[in-house]
C-alpha cells in the first residue's frame, strides 16, 4: 500500500494557519506579560513578604507545577462556571496560561533573587533609596538577567503548552489544524505542517526574546 | 437520574489513575532505553551523531506533545497499522521521554572534568572501560535528581494522551463530568489525584538535589 501525501491540500487553508499563529503568538505574548508580572510579585512576596502570605503562594506554585496544564485549563473553563464564574474559551485559556507560566516563572525568579548579594542591598540603603527603590532597581535588573535563558525556555514551554487550548475552540494553531483536517480529510498531513510551524515560532520566539532581553527587560 | 456521591466520583477516578500511572511507567522505561542509545551513539562516536542527536532533541523540544501525539495516532493508521491507543500513546510520550532524558543526561556527562577523560584515555582504556569505571559511574550520581525530577513531567504529560482518546485519570474525569454536571468537583478531584502522584516526586527530587550539594560544598 502506498501512502500520498498531499500537502498543498493543507496549504491552501493558508488564512486558517495565519489566524493560528496569531492567536498562538497573541495568548503567549498576553500570558507572559501578565504571567511574568505575577511571578515578580510571588517571588518577591515568597522571599521578603509576610509569613502567611509566603505560604499562600508556595502552595499556589507547588499546586500548578504538580498538576498537567490540561486540567487547569479544564478545571477553568468547565469547573468554574459551575462555581458562577463563566469565561469565554479566549479568557479561560489566557487565565490558564497565565497562571500557570507565573507559577514556573516565580520559581525561577526567586532564584535570582537570592543571588543578589548582601553588600549590594546595604549599598541601596546607604544611598537612602526605599525598600521598594532597592527592589525594582537594584535586585530585579541583574535577576532577571541571571535567569533570563530559564525563563525563555519557560516561556516556550507555555507556547507550546497553548496548544491544548484548542481542546476548549479557542482558535490557535492546533485548532486551526484541527478544523482544517475536517474539511480536508488530509489530518496527517494538517498536523504536519501545523508542528513544523510550531517547531519554526519556538525558533523564532527564543530569538527574540533573547534579542529582547537585554534591551528592554533588564539592561545590558 | 443516577445520583453520584463523592465516593463514587473519586473511586472511578482512582481505578483510572491506573493507567495514568502504568502509562508514565511505560513512557519513562521506554524514554529511558531510547534515551540511553542515542546518549551512547552520541558519545561513542561524537562527530557522525551530534548533529542528528541535537536535531532529534530540538525536534521534541521544540514542538508540543499533543502534536507529537497526534501524529503517531493519525501517522500510524495512514501507514495502515491498526493499532491501539495504547501503542499510539506509549510511542509518542516514549520519543517525547526519551528526548529531553537523553538531553539531561549528555548535561550530566558534560559536567564531568575534561581531566578524567584525559587520564582514562592515557591509561590505554577502551571506551568501553572508559565509560564503564570512569565517566558514568560519576555522570550517574549527578543524573539522578533531575531524572528523578523529569518523572513529574512525564506523569503530567499523560494526560494529554486524553486527547486522544487515551482513559486515564483526565479522560475519566472528562467522562464523569459529563455524566454528573459536577466539573467544578470533579476537576478539582482531579487535580489533586495528580497532585497526590506528583508532589512526592518533586519533593524526593528537591532532596536529592539539596544532599548531592551538601556533599559537594
Amino acid at each position: 500500500m502506498t501512502v500520498q501525501l498531499d500537502f498543498m491540500a493543507v496549504l491552501r487553508d493558508w488564512p486558517m494557519l495565519v489566524t493560528g499563529v496569531v492567536w498562538t503568538l497573541g495568548l503567549t505574548a498576553v500570558a507572559v506579560v501578565l504571567g511574568l508580572l505575577v511571578a515578580v510579585f510571588c517571588a518577591w512576596a515568597r522571599a521578603n513578604g509576610p509569613r502567611w502570605l509566603a505560604f499562600v503562594v508556595g502552595a499556589y506554585v507547588e499546586l500548578i507545577r504538580n498538576t498537567p496544564f490540561i486540567v487547569q485549563l479544564f478545571f477553568v473553563f468547565f469547573g468554574l462556571p459551575a462555581a458562577g464564574v463563566r469565561l469565554s474559551p479566549v479568557t479561560a485559556s489566557l487565565l490558564a496560561l497565565t497562571l500557570n507560566l507565573a507559577a514556573y516563572g516565580t520559581e525561577i525568579i526567586r532564584a535570582g533573587l537570592e543571588a543578589t548579594p548582601r553588600g549590594q542591598i546595604e549599598a541601596g540603603l546607604s544611598l537612602a533609596m526605599s525598600r521598594v527603590q532597592i527592589f525594582t532597581h537594584v535586585i530585579l535588573p541583574p535577576a532577571l538577567k541571571k535567569v533570563w535563558p530559564a525563563l525563555v525556555s519557560q516561556i516556550i514551554i507555555v507556547m507550546l503548552g497553548s496548544a491544548v487550548c484548542g481542546q476548549i475552540a479557542t482558535r490557535e494553531l492546533s485548532y486551526a489544524a484541527n478544523v482544517i483536517s475536517a474539511s480536508t480529510f488530509r489530518t496527517f498531513e494538517s498536523y504536519i505542517v501545523a508542528t513544523a510551524i510550531y517547531l519554526g515560532l519556538a525558533w523564532a520566539v527564543r530569538r527574540a526574546l533573547n534579542w529582547v532581553g537585554p534591551r528592554f527587560i533588564f539592561g545590558r | 437520574m443516577v445520583d453520584f456521591t463523592l465516593w463514587d466520583i473519586l473511586r472511578n477516578l482512582l481505578l483510572a489513575a491506573r493507567w495514568t500511572v502504568v502509562l508514565s511507567l511505560i513512557a519513562f522505561a521506554g524514554g529511558g532505553i531510547v534515551g540511553l542509545v542515542l546518549l551512547s551513539l552520541r558519545l561513542w562516536r561524537e562527530r557522525s551523531f551530534a548533529r542528528l542527536f541535537n536535531g532529534y532533541v530540538g525536534l521534541f523540544q521544540g514542538t508540543p506533545l499533543l502534536m507529537q501525539l497526534f501524529l503517531s495516532y493519525f501517522g500510524l493508521r495512514l501507514f495502515g497499522i491498526e493499532v491501539s491507543v495504547w501503542v499510539s500513546a506509549g510511542l509518542a510520550l516514549t520519543l517525547y521521554t526519551s528526548a529531553f532524558l537523553a538531553e539531561i543526561w549528555r548535561g550530566c556527562v558534560a559536567a564531568i572534568p575534561k581531566g578524567q577523560w584525559e587520564a582514562s584515555t592515557s591509561l590505554a582504556l577502551s571506551f568501553y572501560e572508559q565509560m564503564r569505571y570512569v565517566i558514568l559511574p560519576q555522570a550517574l550520581r549527578i543524573a539522578i535528581p533531575p531524572t528523578v525530577g523529569f518523572a513529574v513531567q512525564v506523569i503530567k504529560g499523560t494526560a494529554l494522551a486524553s486527547v486522544i482518546g487515551f482513559v486515564e485519570l483526565t479522560r475519566a474525569g472528562n467522562m464523569i463530568a459529563n455524566v454528573t454536571y459536577a466539573p467544578f468537583t470533579v476537576f478539582a478531584l482531579v487535580g489533586m489525584c495528580y497532585f497526590i502522584l506528583c508532589y512526592p516526586i518533586s519533593l524526593y527530587a528537591r532532596f536529592l538535589e539539596r544532599k548531592m550539594n551538601a556533599v559537594r560544598r
